[in-house]
């Protein structure tokens, strides 16, 4: 049994002299069921795994196994059945047209669930959001309630791996506490397993088991949360990450 | 995030409260709600409701030309003939052929919005279609769409659509023809470049990763994003079409006489134009206000519709 499989991924856009190498050499594995964190700062790569993953980036090299079965260049209706994904800004990821009911209608009768209905209102429920919001369109939702919807829509398919863009990063901190706890409750009823990229230590911390730390496209180093909490890092970037996480101390302003 | 009551029942807030509650409880009450809004938006705008009354009378008096006009705009009185506005029985005056001008007026309205409605109807769905395959699509197609696109937008648009009602032969259809088949690019420039800004964002990625294909995502996510933009751009136009299609009848390649085309008044005037000034006038002033009136509904639908103007 295994989840999401990496191996010598390369990502790369444009080509000749325009060539950017995203992602260089990415190795990595998620068993089903775990919760890994892919962290770094901006412009590391760490989202453009995810789009590699999903087909999104198209020019990619190497192998990508999900569920037992590598990925060629193109994506069927199974995959996105298995695997669906949460972006991170909730207020460019919702059609501005598109009432929360016809996003969530839209995406069941792509997959072929016959009803409708009902599966609308539970997922409604299952967020966190009334039966109230189902005739919304998005510019009558806040910011939270918005990735809820998101969510629901990347739930109703019944995927078992969901890949999470840095889903709290557009929202205020306090709405960042629910949408954790929404996501790590939904893992727990669903059994999902979650591949989340964040810039947030203390997010990957409460959400996941493990991580693996990118800088420049590489990832340097992957590391369990216990070693992460404990400062327990061997490279370099990792030290100088969990170090700036802390931010002032008392001990450091001393020295 | 209170789960608020279900049933608002229209009448015990009254119909008002209705379309502006923020929680609708049907598709159907959500899409009316927000209809609801934006007329309210437009409202706000005098300008624009001035023009939308002043097309709505046109209408009316295209739809009622037999009942208001106060003679049958093709019975020629040569006795009467040229009498100025005022003279009487005759409130505009009459034209060459002893013809009343405000029943031609009238009747002349219906020829105009057959020729706005048509033209308003094929130009921008070729638009549309052409410029949003190319847009999403990209590559080879959007290469050998968009380089047709520019030859066609580099004819000028008057000497274009002569060249195709001498081909086609005069007519009105084949004025409408050659005024569509001149109009289209402008729109598939606007609905190309929407799209270009659209196909990337997070929404049309998110309903990819649902395996909507090209098709559904075109029609179903980007036409109705693209619409409004071009409804703007519609209305704006409608000015230039009327000019053209006046033009064409003018030139004598549209309407054919006796039919009451307002451009083709224009034409027939121009002989008197210097003694009897009205003939030319009258229906050069129709052109005028139905033209002004287009331009002001596009000024206010811009402000309605312009999803980057109205909240998202």
């Amino acid at each position: 049994m295994s989840g999401i499989i990496l191996k010598n991924v390369d990502v790369w856009f444009g080509h000749g002299a325009n060539r950017v190498d995203a992602v260089k050499n990415a190795n990595f594995a998620v068993p089903l069921g775990e919760s890994f964190g892919l962290v770094g700062e901006s412009g590391s790569g760490k989202s453009t795994i995810l789009r590699a993953i999903t087909g999104l980036a198209q020019t990619w090299s190497g192998t990508i196994t999900i569920d037992g079965k590598a990925l060629g260049p193109t994506r069927d209706s199974e995959f996105y059945k298995t695997v669906q994904m949460v972006f991170q800004d909730p207020y460019a990821s919702l059609h501005p047209r598109h009432t929360v009911d016809q996003v969530l209608s839209e995406t069941l009768s792509l997959h072929g669930f016959n009803n409708v209905e009902e599966r609308i209102e539970k997922l409604l429920l299952d967020v966190g959001l009334g039966p109230s919001f189902r005739f919304r369109y998005p510019h009558q939702l806040s910011g939270g309630q918005r990735q809820r919807v998101a969510i629901a829509r990347a739930l109703a398919p019944e995927p078992r791996i969901l890949l999470l863009d840095e889903p709290t990063s557009a929202l205020d901190v306090s709405v960042q506490a629910e949408i954790l706890n929404l996501l790590t409750d939904l893992r727990a009823k669903r059994g999902l397993t979650f591949l989340m990229v964040s810039h947030d230590l203390s997010v990957v911390s409460h959400m996941c088991s493990r991580m693996a730390v990118m800088q420049n496209g590489h990832i340097v180093e992957i590391l369990s949360v216990e070693d992460m909490r404990a400062q327990n890092a061997s490279h370099e970037y990792t030290q100088h990450l969990l170090a700036s996480s802390l931010g002032f101390t008392p001990s450091e302003a001393a020295q | 995030m209170s789960q608020t009551d279900l049933a608002t029942a229209p009448q015990s807030n009254g119909w008002r409260a209705w379309l502006l509650s923020d929680t609708p409880t049907s598709r159907r009450h959500a899409k009316l709600a927000s209809l609801y809004q934006s007329w309210l938006q437009f409202r706000g705008n005098p300008m624009a409701m001035f023009g939308l009354m002043i097309l709505v009378g046109l209408v009316l008096m295209a739809a009622f030309a037999p009942l208001i006009s106060p003679y049958d705009p093709f019975v020629q009185e040569l006795g009467n003939r040229l009498q100025p506005p005022g003279a009487e029985g005759h409130i505009l005056g009459t034209d060459s052929l002893g013809r009343d001008l405000l029943s031609r007026i009238i009747y002349g309205a219906r020829i105009t919005l057959y020729i706005v409605t048509l033209v308003a109807i094929i130009a921008p769905l070729v638009g549309l279609l052409v410029g949003t395959v190319a847009g999403y699509t990209g590559g080879f197609i959007d290469v050998v769409l968009m380089r047709i696109t520019d030859i066609f937008l580099a004819f000028p648009r008057l000497v274009l659509a002569l060249a195709f009602v001498a081909a086609l032969g005069a007519g009105i259809e084949n004025a409408v023809l050659a005024i569509s088949l001149t109009a289209w690019p402008p729109y598939a420039r606007i609905a190309r470049a929407e799209t270009l800004t659209i196909r990337n964002s997070d929404y049309i990625h998110a309903v990819r990763l649902q395996g909507a294909g090209p098709m559904r995502i075109i029609t179903k996510h980007i036409w109705p994003l693209c619409i409004s933009s071009l409804i703007i751009r519609v209305t704006l136009d409608m000015a230039g079409i009327i000019l053209v299609a006046a033009g064409l009848g003018f030139l004598g390649l549209g309407a054919q006489p006796p039919s009451p085309e307002w451009g083709a008044m224009v034409s027939d005037g121009r002989k008197f134009i210097l003694d009897h000034w009205w003939v030319a006038t009258i229906p050069g002033l129709a052109i005028f206000i139905v033209s002004l009136a287009f331009n002001l509904l596009g000024d206010g639908l811009r402000d309605v519709l312009d999803p980057k103007e109205s909240g998202e």
